[in-house]
């Protein structure tokens, strides 16, 4: 490919993205403004995420896209053909083998290791959004550390639904400081944030921000005293691998109430299947 | 004795246009001032002067803080001064909508001044926040209803409870009667005023209403085209007023 500079962007946008992913290092859980470009795909299909990639990646990478935690969505295979052609570098579908991973909704169950960066594509940086519309009064609020808003939230969920109803963009406070949304991943996953050993990057596109929470960081979900953070899941083995450990999507198999449980992440259930377990709905012996 | 709030010479100018000029006063823990004017004389300018809404072009506005004793709330940083404003001061709009959250629960406006100084425990939370709710008579059973489904009056009063629930020792109200019908006006005055005297709260209240100041007060100034024009015990103003304006400001009062 001799049309696109390496990576799509050119040298000045990724020294810029970089800058701003120094400083978001530095800072964890701070939304770091950058200047955000247009990208050859719409608004909300990734955007922030290919941008803060294009900037980390290098010849020698080996580059896994998930969406939803899925190697083979629509999304996933585009934007990993699109570095494909535009940086030519080598791509993965195994989680381990990965150097950069770009993920949607999910984080691999499988732990990251030293050395691996995950980047996340953001709809939504701004915790505080939907509580206060205004971004003047939220940069202030971040600044001074007024986060009382945010449990207001969390106190409405209880006395509606009796418990912490929020279930996927669960707001985490990162080393005692900035309270963070970490993108709208399942709550199940908001304990692998904290103490990663793999780099996290945020990147969203359309609100052109960037945030990252270095190696081994402090992330603790916001909860009460007597209504406790808890990492929930569907109630059952993946009907696949039979595993009791992963997050499940649940899918709709017929119209007379079918459905099935199946990993949402793919490399781990292929993995697990291909090591001989086996779940209910593939003849296995783990059947329940 | 200290007092809670000393205002000396606030200025707020628009430009060319006066909002209020060199006004000064004490403020005695306890007690209740009432500033009183027609529209446009500039009390709201002053009252949101001196809680810190806006920065006045002149003055010092000196609040007896817990800590600290005496500080000047207008050359303070801004973290020192919102946190004065969630802890022991409280604002009550003249319209509920500006101090409430509409889109959250009656209980969860409470507990939002509780949230923002550090409560962490929903269930206590939730237990003061009712208990204040009961104070200013919103019945339990609408605890979990939202302001919208509220009348004026219960808005009112919520917003009351919001502010109070912490506990606050200064208590600014602008026009807390305002838009009410003439029995809810008194069943809220009669509330404001057991809580004032039970909670032994400093208030500066800014009405155009002169029952209200006579039920609350104990001093008052009056106020006319930004400057105070006559200030003193409520019942001497309002029963033997000085200044021309005074006089016809009372006189204006329609008796039935």
């Amino acid at each position: 490919m001799t049309e696109y500079n390496f990576a799509y962007l050119d040298e000045q946008t990724k020294r810029m993205i970089r800058r701003a992913i120094l400083k978001g290092l530095a800072i964890p859980g701070y939304q770091v403004p950058f200047a955000s470009r247009e990208m050859p795909m719409p608004y909300g299909w990734g955007t922030g995420g290919v941008q803060v990639s294009a900037a980390v990646l290098t010849p020698e990478d080996t580059f896994k896209v998930i969406d939803q935690g899925a190697d083979d969505t629509t999304n996933a295979v585009s934007i990993r053909s699109f570095f494909q052609r535009t940086a030519g570098v080598a791509t993965t579908t195994s989680t381990s083998d990965a150097t950069v991973i770009q993920t949607r909704h999910r984080i691999p169950e499988e732990p990251l290791h030293e050395g691996q960066i995950l980047v996340y594509q953001v709809p939504i940086p701004e915790p505080l959004r939907f509580l206060e519309p205004r971004e003047s009064e939220t940069r202030k609020m971040h600044s001074l550390e007024e986060y009382g808003l945010m449990h207001v939230k969390l106190y409405e969920d209880i006395s509606r639904h009796g418990h912490i109803a929020t279930s996927y963009a669960y707001p985490v406070k990162v080393e005692g400081r900035y309270v963070m949304d970490p993108s709208p991943i399942p709550k199940f996953d908001n304990p692998k944030l904290g103490d990663m050993a793999a780099i996290q990057l945020f990147g969203a596109g359309r609100e052109q921000r960037i945030y990252a929470l270095p190696p081994y960081t402090k992330v603790v979900s916001l909860d009460f005293e007597d209504h406790p953070f808890e990492a929930s899941k569907a109630d059952h083995p993946c009907g696949m691998c039979g595993a009791t450990d992963s997050y499940l999507d649940e899918v709709i198999i017929d119209d007379a109430g079918g459905r099935m449980f199946v990993c949402s992440d793919t490399d781990y259930c292929e993995a697990r299947q291909a090591a001989g377990h086996m779940g209910k709905d593939n003849g296995g012996k783990d059947a329940a | 004795m200290t007092p809670l709030l000393s205002v000396q010479g606030i200025t707020k100018r628009y430009g060319a246009h006066i909002g209020c000029a060199d006004v000064s006063f004490d403020l005695y823990p306890g007690e209740v001032m009432g500033i009183v004017g027609e529209s446009g004389s500039g009390k709201s300018t002053l009252l949101n002067c001196m809680a810190g809404h806006l920065a006045p072009d002149a003055g010092q506005v000196v609040f007896d803080t817990r800590t600290d004793g005496p500080r000047d709330t207008i050359t303070m940083s801004e973290p020192e001064r919102r946190m004065l404003g969630r802890t022991d001061w409280a604002f009550v709009h003249q319209h509920a909508r500006d101090g409430l959250r509409m889109g959250v629960s009656a209980s969860g406006n409470v507990g939002e001044r509780l949230m923002a100084v550090g409560e962490r425990h929903y269930g206590d939370i939730r237990d003061k926040a009712t208990d204040w709710l009961g104070r200013v008579e919103i019945d339990a059973s609408r605890v979990d209803d939202r302001p919208t489904t509220f009348s004026g009056g219960m808005q009112q009063r919520l917003q009351i409870a919001r502010n109070l629930v912490t506990g606050p020792r200064l208590v600014f109200m602008d026009e807390p009667t305002g838009g009410l019908d003439v029995s809810v006006q008194a069943r809220l005055l009669d509330l404001l005023r057991g809580l004032v005297r039970d909670m032994e709260l400093s208030a500066i209240i800014v009405t155009h209403d002169l029952a209200v100041v006579r039920l609350l007060a104990d001093r008052l100034m009056v106020m006319k085209s930004g400057r105070v024009v006559e200030a003193g015990l409520t019942d001497q103003v309002l029963d033997d007023p000085q200044h021309a304006y005074s006089q016809l400001l009372v006189s204006s009062v329609l008796q039935v």
